[in-house]
């Protein structure tokens, strides 16, 4: 089962790779990861997506609550959230296609950002599927290049994740 | 007070309650090793490789409790430490390592003697810093220490760059009194809850037995173990880390368990309907066929680590905690209760234990000419049962006849590579310990093939006086392997022969040591005997032992606890 993991840790040089090197070491899947400095400057937020049975699940949470640089962490998953994930994506554009394309971006509610005479860079956020459909009502033959942020998450609620 | 990088760091091992050290000077800890030689607090043991400077400080943390300090250079200095370091780590021993790194400038330019430290040991410690500021150092040797000993203990290292402990640069130097991280707070306390919620079990216990490893010596709760388990009166088997937990002579104690354990020990572990886990992590060597394992128990598990729970055997009733405080909270309610095991439920029960240990497992050729390393084993445990002894061995066959054959009565006294199975181990180990108890008997039980991997340290050892008595039982073979070899590759003997070996007897005497050579079953004793009448002398005994002597009994792999396999002879019913 797909599972999102939620990580305060420090931002310390080296604790990105004490994450990625222990998900490596123990043959624990990747799917996504994000990583950036929270408001609180010595703290950052990690968002990982992961996949296993519920006993790799708990390892995991469990070796990352072991990491010494890791503050805290939730398993999104357990409960109601928002998931977030960006897609810039250039295209070609030229021609009918150029409408037709601008008119897909508005269903899809997402933004041309740059334009050129051949091209677009559309930016679009939703959940990974949302994306995958999007990309795929493209089709591959008009994508240039595609840059997808990794999924990132926050609780519903009252339920915060802070130190 | 104004200090330089090297003076903290020296002023941080006196504050530490550090007296030894064990390193290898080498250009980017020359600032260190300036400030080592203008103060006297800490003495420093000069090796002759940094495998057996870590392993030394290990055998020192495993046999004190404290933790086990390194200091080596960068590059080839910090790279030899990883065996060492991985060993400590895969056994949760404490130690501190710090390594010289080239200058702050100069670091990612692919300098002379440049590794990244922080990173090739990254998997193999509990934590690591790199310290890039002078201003950080005092608070992270402070850290390094806390982290090392607190929680499930383990190595940090602290990779500090040159420039950080230039002579000239001083600053006001505070040792801070307490340490505070947000992000590191290991459970001590167990939950009262389930430690009632346990002890319910335990005491419905029809088949109860208590498996307890490493973490019941590293917690030192030893004490508590031996008190609960009397209370109880349940049957008891230590892991091989585990061993010396609970005394060995004990009638309740049913010996170690696993792949070279007792019948008893796996039977019972196979019947049993209630298990005790304390401070174990049902390793693959000790849990056989994982499917097989524990079929009939519910199962409690005491560990100062989370992730130790569940990770390969389902438990019923976790507990976190220290070891010690969770044992003696639960003695606490047991003794509180008035309920007790049904003494003739109970005594079925042991009645079942005795006929399987009727087997008498660990039998083994008595009359044999050729020496026996079992015999070298009983033996030395009986000349050396009566005086404060420690055992360290190396890894293989040597190392299973130690553990079978010697019984520890105390925590503490068998320091051996568990987890990680390093060879090289021993020698450095022992010298250690031999540092840390001068007036104790140090023993290196070995073999022929993992003596040589660090036995350079036999020089260190004359130079410090590190009198200890080397048991090289010596078949000729990487006894484990050609043992494996036999059973599970139609004999095909792989290189696993050692030709030209030294003349251990030279080599030990070129060293400034004694030596003897002992090939008859007679004069066992005998050498034994002499070498412990010599306390101010290193022997290094080299017992000509049976070459095909195999480890019994044996669980293969992928077999279950309650499928031993006795001996080529023997059989079980």
């Amino acid at each position: 089962m797909r599972h999102i993991i939620s990580v305060l840790l420090e931002n310390e040089a080296g604790a990105l790779s004490r994450v990625s090197g222990l998900f490596s070491a123990r043959g624990y899947n990747i799917e996504s990861l994000t990583v950036a400095p929270t408001n609180d400057r010595s703290l950052s937020r990690m968002t990982i997506v992961t996949t296993g049975t519920d006993e790799i699940v708990e390892q995991i949470t469990k070796q990352l609550n072991k990491l010494v640089d890791v503050v805290r962490l939730t398993d999104l998953t357990e409960s109601t959230h928002v998931e977030r994930e960006m897609l810039l994506i250039k295209v070609r554009a030229e021609g009918a296609a150029r409408e037709e394309i601008r008119s897909l971006v508005d269903i899809f509610r997402g933004q041309v950002v740059d334009v050129t005479d051949k091209s677009y860079i559309v930016q679009m956020t939703g959940d990974g599927p949302k994306i995958d459909a999007f990309m795929g009502a493209l089709g591959d033959h008009v994508i240039l290049e595609v840059v997808r942020s990794g999924a990132t998450g926050i609780a519903r609620g009252e339920k915060v994740l802070r130190y | 007070m104004e200090l330089s990088g090297g003076e903290i760091v020296m002023e941080a091992l006196r504050r530490e309650g550090v007296e030894h050290i064990f390193g290898y000077p080498g250009g980017a800890a020359l600032h260190i090793y300036d400030a080592l030689y203008q103060q006297d607090a800490v003495e420093h043991i000069l090796v002759r490789h940094e495998q057996g400077a870590v392993h030394a400080a290990d055998g020192y943390a495993r046999s004190t409790g404290k933790p086990g300090v390194v200091l080596v250079t960068s590059g080839p200095g910090v790279t030899n430490c990883v065996t060492g370091i991985a060993t400590a780590h895969m056994d949760s021993i404490p130690l501190v390592i710090l390594s010289g790194q080239v200058a702050t400038r100069a670091i990612g330019s692919d300098a002379f003697q440049e590794c990244d430290a922080v990173g090739i040991t990254r998997p193999c410690v509990k934590h690591n810093f790199l310290v890039s500021r002078l201003e950080d150092l005092a608070d992270t040797m402070r850290k390094a220490f806390y982290v090392a000993k607190s929680g499930r203990p383990g190595p940090v290292l602290v990779d500090i760059p040159k420039d950080v402990t230039a002579p000239n640069v001083k600053i006001p130097f505070e040792y801070p009194e307490q340490v505070r991280m947000r992000s590191y707070n290991p459970t001590v306390k167990g939950h009262p809850g389930q430690i009632r919620k346990a002890v319910d079990l335990l005491l419905s216990a029809q088949r109860p037995m208590i498996y307890t490893g490493g973490g019941a010596v590293l917690a030192n709760a030893s004490e508590e173990l031996t008190t609960l388990t009397r209370e109880l009166g349940y049957p008891i088997t230590n892991t091989l880390m585990g061993l010396g937990a609970y005394p060995g002579s004990d009638p309740q104690f049913v010996g170690m368990l696993g792949m070279h354990g007792t019948y008893e020990a796996n039977m019972a572990m196979h019947e049993c309907d209630v298990l005790l886990a304390v401070g174990a992590r049902f390793d693959d060597r000790v849990t056989g066929e994982l499917e097989h394992f524990c079929p009939h128990a519910r199962i409690v598990h005491i560990d100062v680590d989370p992730s130790s729970i569940s990770k390969n055997v389902h438990v019923d009733v976790p507990i976190v905690g220290d070891v010690r405080h969770v044992l003696k909270d639960m003695l606490g309610v047991v003794q509180a209760s008035k309920r007790r095991p049904d003494p003739q439920v109970l005594e079925t029960w042991w009645a079942q234990i005795a006929r399987w240990k009727s087997t008498d497992c660990l039998a083994y050729d008595h009359t044999s000419d050729v020496i026996k390393p079992q015999y070298v084993i009983e033996k030395l445990h009986e000349l050396t049962r009566d005086r404060e002894t420690y055992v360290t061995s190396d890894v293989g066959q040597h190392q299973m006849f130690a553990a079978q054959f010697y019984k520890f009565e105390h925590p503490r006294r068998w320091i051996n590579s568990g987890g990680l199975g390093t060879m090289g181990f021993g020698l450095p180990a022992a010298m250690g310990v031999k540092l840390a108890h001068r007036d104790a008997t140090v023993v290196c039980v070995t073999g022929e093939a993992s003596i040589q991997m660090c036995i350079q340290e036999l020089s260190t050892m004359k130079q410090y006086d590190l009198p200890v008595v080397v048991v090289n039982l010596n078949n000729r073979y990487m006894g484990m392997v050609r043992q494996w070899q036999e059973f599970f590759y139609s004999k095909r003997y792989s290189h696993s022969y050692v030709d030209a070996l030294p003349d251990f007897v030279a080599l030990a005497e070129s060293y400034g040591h004694r030596g003897a050579r002992v090939d008859k079953r007679d004069d066992v004793e005998t050498a034994l005997r002499e070498a412990f009448e010599r306390p101010g002398e290193l022997t290094f005994l080299d017992f000509i032992t049976d070459q095909t002597e195999n480890v019994y009994p044996m669980i293969a792999q992928g077999k279950g606890h309650h499928e031993m396999h006795l001996s080529s002879e023997r059989e079980l019913a």
